[in-house]
């Protein structure tokens, strides 16, 4: 997974709480055996409607989602982040997400940028009134910028996130250098606990 | 320190708490389905790497197979790509499955509890958020996206930053006719649908104990539909009756040992959480939704409300839109509300339990012509042990379709779907835009309302008819 230092590039404006991943990738695109391959059911239903967002020019180069509180709520789909990023976004800003959505997109390398409310309506207002305005998500200064408008607002993201994010690093090869604690914690599980063993397969 | 259930199982599953990283949480029990899993197989393939803990892995198919004709080939391709992928996955890497025809075939999260696989103080993953069911034993269970089943699947560990603590107290007594899902729409309603973002919820109090295993795992299936990570109640005499004797339950000394264990999880008394909502559980009445999302329900007493009386525009421009997209109007009488499919069945309403609810309702009478009307158990023991006790003729008489279990037109990935524009009362745990067919139209109620609002034809109450 390549790191992600600055991302630069239009924005896409989705001035909506509580949109859930039902609705970022519909089910019936979930029965893929693949990583890739979900730019075209990104929001499929909303997309039917000409004047969604996504439909508007400039929109298929968009790197940065701006939405509302609460984004990427509901299924567990990782689905979901795959096709924002098959889209071309590497950042969604946002005054929460979902905690699943939010885990899935740091292990997949897309951006979840948490800013406050205030931020999230000033980013808003400054893309309608120039939706064609450049932000700069800047992962290393933990911010986002909207130069023309003189906007540059802060935004959270764990350190452990963001030097993942900016390092590209694989999170199981990390968990394995502590390979030697795992089997020591293996060692003294209760007796009692479940397994499958000698159950077949 | 008074410790809470939370803390006490957290703390005996961090395997590593290196500085600057999040803790490495040990997993109990991963539980295995076809739709989130083939990427994370083939990542660990191409990475070089093995399941770690097959034993405490276990699979079987629920969100994509079909519900009739299992007889014949899966007609969807891709679902039967995708099944058939789940076959060679657990076959090559030595996972136990539970395919297809076989009677532990079912829901995940019916499947789990049935087997004895969830039991108090474990900690159980699942590429589903519908994973907090398991809670209700006093677990720590949560739902994981696929790059975190490639990680379980290759360390048996997560890296987790703690979520807060927060309890939620349901006081009083549930009222006759009251159910646990009323009483968890209730507690969304109250919470709101990111109310529990960051938090793992604990439920107690009066109403919650008195509720038995089915009812508390409804409740805590719906913990991730206020935002919560997880939702947990504390193991007692009714979670150890249930359990007792069960496939792989503990036994003999191992079970003695198990239950000295599981009596100390409780929250001690004293202990604090980071916040805390209370719930007068005599005051709930039967729920249903108006909205697209599970914090919009009313109670059936009362009308589709007026968005303009919601106290933050952005509230107002979500039930707005809600509105518009459920084809109703401010006002109308939630008992005037006509369906077209009634949904009795997934993790959240599918047990033994629910359908002997509904079947007591329907008996002797008819769906009204104008309603389609589906029950699809939560597993195929389930619907063993249903028809064993004639629930399935009762159901058939009435003109329900009986069905073969999975997770069916909860998200409607099998074919069980709705037509654009149709109106469903779904025993499920989901009423977003499309989640039962694009352009379908869901309002979450409970077995007993489902069952009535299908002899009826409109939203109604058993005893109304």
């Amino acid at each position: 997974m390549p790191g992600v230092q600055r991302i630069a590039g239009r924005a896409v404006a989705l001035d909506r709480r509580d949109v859930d991943t039902d609705q970022i990738i519909p089910a019936s695109w979930l029965k893929r055996v693949e990583r890739t391959g979900f730019a075209a059911g990104l929001f499929g239903a909303w997309r039917a409607d000409p004047g969604f967002v996504l439909n508007r020019p400039g929109a298929a180069e968009a790197r940065v989602l701006v939405a509302g509180s609460n984004f990427g709520c509901g299924s567990s789909r990782e689905h979901a982040v795959w096709a924002l990023q098959d889209f071309g976004f590497q950042a969604v800003v946002a005054p929460s997400f979902g905690d699943i959505f939010r885990n899935n997109s740091v292990a997949a390398g897309l951006v979840p940028a948490v800013v406050s409310e205030p931020s999230a309506a000033r980013l808003f207002a400054a893309l309608a009134a120039d939706p064609d305005a450049e932000v700069v998500v800047d992962v290393a200064a933990r911010t986002v910028a909207i130069g023309s408008a003189r906007l540059l607002e802060p935004f959270e993201l764990a350190d452990y996130a963001r030097w993942r994010l900016l390092e590209g690093l694989d999170d199981i090869a990390l968990t394995l250098r502590h390979e030697q604690e795992i089997s020591a914690f293996e060692a003294a599980r209760p007796a009692w606990l479940p397994s499958l063993a000698g159950r077949g397969g | 320190m008074a410790g809470r259930l939370f803390d006490k199982i957290w703390d005996r599953h961090l395997v590593a708490s290196p500085a600057g990283e999040p803790p490495l949480l040990y997993i109990d029990m991963h539980l295995v389905h076809e739709v989130t899993s083939p990427q994370a197989f083939e990542g660990i393939e191409l990475a070089g790497r093995k399941v770690r803990r097959p034993d405490l892995t276990v699979a079987t198919m629920d969100h994509d197979v079909p519900t009739v004709g299992l007889d014949k080939p899966i007609a969807d391709p891709l679902a039967a790509e995708q099944i058939a992928r789940l076959r060679r996955n657990a076959q090559v890497h030595g996972v136990t499955l539970y395919p297809l025809g076989s009677i532990e075939q079912g829901i995940v999260h019916v499947i789990g509890p049935q087997l004895g696989l969830t039991q108090p103080g474990m900690t159980i993953v699942c590429g589903d958020s519908h994973t907090s069911t398991h809670g209700a034993f006093g677990t720590l269970a949560f739902g994981i996206g696929t790059s975190e089943v490639e990680h379980v699947l290759a360390t048996q560990t997560l890296r987790q930053a703690k979520p807060q603590a927060m309890a939620v107290t349901v006081d009083g007594e549930l009222g006759p006719g009251i159910t646990a899902k009323d009483l968890v729409l209730g507690i969304i309603r109250a919470l709101g649908t990111g109310g529990g973002v960051g938090s793992v919820i604990e439920y107690r109090g009066p109403a919650v104990r008195a509720l038995s295993m089915q009812g508390r795992m409804t409740v805590c299936n719906m913990s991730i539909e206020g935002g919560a990570r997880a939702g947990m109640i504390a193991p007692d005499d009714t979670t150890f009756a249930f359990l007792e004797g069960r496939p792989h339950s503990p036994q003999g000394k191992l079970w003695e040992q198990a239950l000295d264990d599981w009596r100390g999880l409780a929250t001690d008394p004293g202990a604090e959480f980071d916040r805390e909502i209370r719930v007068d559980a005599s005051a709930l009445r039967p729920a249903v939704t108006w909205g697209t999302n599970p914090a919009q329900s009313v109670t059936i007493d009362d009308v589709v409300p007026d968005p303009g009386s919601l106290s933050t525009p952005a509230l107002r421009q979500a039930a707005e839109r809600a509105l518009a997209y459920m084809d109703l109007r401010p006002g109308t009488a939630i008992r005037d509300i006509g369906v077209d499919a009634v949904f009795i069945g997934s993790c959240t309403n599918g047990r033994l339990e629910d359908l002997r609810a509904a079947a007591e309702v329907v008996r002797g009478r008819k769906v009204s012509p104008r309603v389609r009307a589906l029950v699809v158990p939560g597993s195929a023991r389930v619907k063993a042990e249903a028809e064993a006790e004639g629930l399935d003729r009762v159901l058939t008489d009435a003109g329900f379709e009986w069905r073969s279990a999975g997770c069916s037109m909860c998200l409607g990935m099998n074919g069980d779907i709705l037509a654009p524009g149709e109106r469903s009362a779904s025993t499920s745990n989901r009423n977003f835009e499309g989640r039962q067919g694009p352009g379908g139209r869901t309002h979450l109620v409970s077995p007993a309302v489902a069952a009535a609002t299908a002899v009826a034809g409109h939203f109604t109450l058993p005893g109304d008819l």
